[in-house]
């Protein structure tokens, strides 16, 4: 079991989305299930992090750094609902 | 608080070292001292990034074992058998020395005082570390919010945090109980095996009190536990997890 | 604004002099592994590899079909993006040259190859000729494990090693390039080594 979860992205994700989104929810374009960022499956021993959806596998987010920039490809996610406040 | 976590950006800050514990042969805590720090909340962690000479860097996560306090972070390290950073931390870093990191992260494996359900902890090895900054929390605020700690350990001197644990379970509304995996000291009277679903359903309050799980330690342990609490009737969103990866325990 | 950690070296890192080591690379004698999913675990019954030419028509191996075809046995260096070069790896397998002998490959001038997992690189056709490249199923004369892409995987030691596909089960043809996984998550669509094409536009 080499995978962690949406936690250990909670740095990179806040990068890219400018805020905390580990608590934010995702719906996942495979199967429709609903979840905190915060449990999906992570896999980082890889060229970028690759964020699965913990019910059915399909890649929800890939986030890919390079040397002056980060590409976050998020084509699993149907939506992300961001909680204001 | 979290109005403003929405406004905060994530900076990496230099820190330096001001105090420095062995827990355990195998652990030890580093409290660091942070100008420009913004507080934090019970079960976050920082991202550490060290540099070598060649440039070259290694960045790792690591929960942060007390609840707020100034500008304070202290974070409880154990040893991964050659691994990159955490042996590095434990050997070479001494007062004095700094570090840099970004944090506070995390909003979603937290929890807050403020008199809300019962509570269960659950960490393996070093999986212990957020936990005991919600319970440090719920004790330092005057939090009447009931919570058991349960701590797998694989001996009696891996047990991190053990003498204070052991004056933690005279609160009231807390219980602290220990597992040990690996060994059994003569006259121990707690458990001494891996956590399974009988020693569950004997620890856990029923799924009705409305009670909040939060699992923590390595990626075996934590899908383990929290597959049992579901097992046990609570509901998947209530068992709140986080996993350290391969590591230990 | 990264200032150094005193006394933190990192993994042991040793930049060979000689010309073995690509640009941006470092010289490991472990065998990392890297996935960006769980390793499936697939038995030697139910393995197959299939080979779809551009016509769509398809023709398979089992592995006892597959085991049968002439072995090759190689030493090369492998070089992972992720900066690890490992020098001097033995592998044993099939040749794309033996694999595709008698294939009508008609217009075709890319490989997609897939895998168990979903994973999925493309690979120029003329870099797998030349015995460049093979489907290998032995590692250091030993059958290839599951966390190392067994029962078989792509070779094609030249290019960054995520164009080796771990798990590999069908060589798709095709008259048009069509980025894989890492490519369109942002690295380079070749992945040439000593010329550093590690991110698409380098
Ligand atoms: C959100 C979060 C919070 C964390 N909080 C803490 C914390 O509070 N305290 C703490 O100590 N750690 C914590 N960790 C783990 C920490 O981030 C590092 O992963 C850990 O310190 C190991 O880093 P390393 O560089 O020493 O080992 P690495 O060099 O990263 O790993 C060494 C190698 O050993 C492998 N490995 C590690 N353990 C084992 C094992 N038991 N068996 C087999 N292989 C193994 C790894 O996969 C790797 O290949 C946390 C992780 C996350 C994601
Ligand atoms: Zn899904």
């Amino acid at each position: 079991m080499r995978h962690v979860d949406g936690n250990a992205m909670g740095g990179l994700l806040w990068e890219v989305f400018g805020a905390e989104m580990t608590h934010q929810l995702g719906c996942c374009a495979g199967c429709g299930a609903v979840n905190p960022l915060a449990t999906l499956t992570v896999y980082r021993d890889a060229p970028g992090e690759v964020a699965r959806c913990p019910a059915c596998g399909t890649v929800s987010i890939v986030v890919v750094r390079m040397p002056h920039a980060i590409r976050v490809t998020i084509e699993g996610v149907r939506w992300l609902q961001i909680h204001t406040g | 608080m979290a109005g403003a976590e929405i406004q905060r950006r994530l900076n990496w800050l230099v820190a330096v070292v001001v105090g420095v514990v062995e827990e355990t042969p195998s652990v030890r805590s580093l409290t660091l001292s942070c100008p420009g720090w913004p507080g934090h909340r019970p079960g976050q962690h920082i991202d550490l990034r060290l540099t070598a000479p060649d440039g070259y860097q290694a960045q790792r996560s690591y929960s942060i074992a007390t609840p707020s306090e100034g500008e304070l972070v202290t974070i409880t390290v154990e040893r991964i058998f050659e691994g990159e950073v955490s042996p590095f931390l434990l050997d070479v870093v001494a007062p004095g020395d700094r570090l840099e990191l970004r944090g506070p992260i995390g909003g979603y494996f937290v929890w807050d005082p403020g008199e809300g359900p019962p509570v269960f902890l659950a960490g393996g090895g070093s999986g212990v570390v957020p936990l005991m900054a919600m319970l440090r929390a719920r004790i330092s605020s005057g939090d009447g919010t009931p919570m058991h700690l349960l701590v797998s350990a694989r001996s009696r001197d891996d047990i991190v945090y053990r003498e204070e644990l052991e004056t933690l379970s005279h609160h009231d509304g807390v219980v602290v109980t220990l597992t040990l995996t690996r060994s059994r000291p003569e006259g121990w009277t707690g458990y001494d095996r891996r956590v399974d679903g009988a020693m569950l359903r004997d620890l856990v309050m029923s799924p009705d009190s409305g009670l909040v799980s939060y699992v923590c330690g390595p990626t075996g342990f934590t899908e383990s536990v929290a597959g049992l609490l579901v097992a046990l009737g609570h509901p998947p969103h209530r068992v709140l997890t986080e996993r350290f990866g391969p590591t230990g325990g | 604004m990264s200032f150094i950690t005193r006394g933190f070296e990192g993994r042991r890192r040793s930049r060979e002099p000689s010309g073995r080591i690509p640009p941006g690379q470092y010289a490991t004698l472990d065998f990392p592994v890297l996935s960006a999913g769980p390793t499936p675990r697939i038995s030697r019954e139910e393995w197959r590899l299939t080979l779809a030419d551009t016509t769509g028509a398809e023709r398979s191996w089992s592995w006892e079909e597959f085991t049968a075809l002439p072995v090759t046995d190689i030493t090369v260096d492998i070089h992972c993006v992720t900066k690890w070069t490992k020098l001097d790896t033995t592998w044993g397998g099939v040749t794309l040259e033996d694999l595709l002998a008698g294939v009508e490959l008609g217009e075709a001038t890319v490989v997609l190859a897939h895998s168990y997992d979903g994973y999925t690189t493309n690979v120029p056709l003329a870099d797998l000729s030349g015995g460049r490249a093979m489907v290998a199923h032995t590692y250091a004369g030993e059958p290839l494990e599951p966390e190392h892409g067994g029962p078989a995987r792509l070779l094609v030691p030249h290019l960054y090693f995520w164009k080796s596909a771990k798990w590999v089960n069908r060589l798709e043809m095709l008259t048009h390039d069509r980025p894989g996984f890492w490519e369109s998550y942002g690295y380079h669509n070749y992945g040439d080594p000593w010329r550093e094409q590690r991110y698409s536009g380098d």
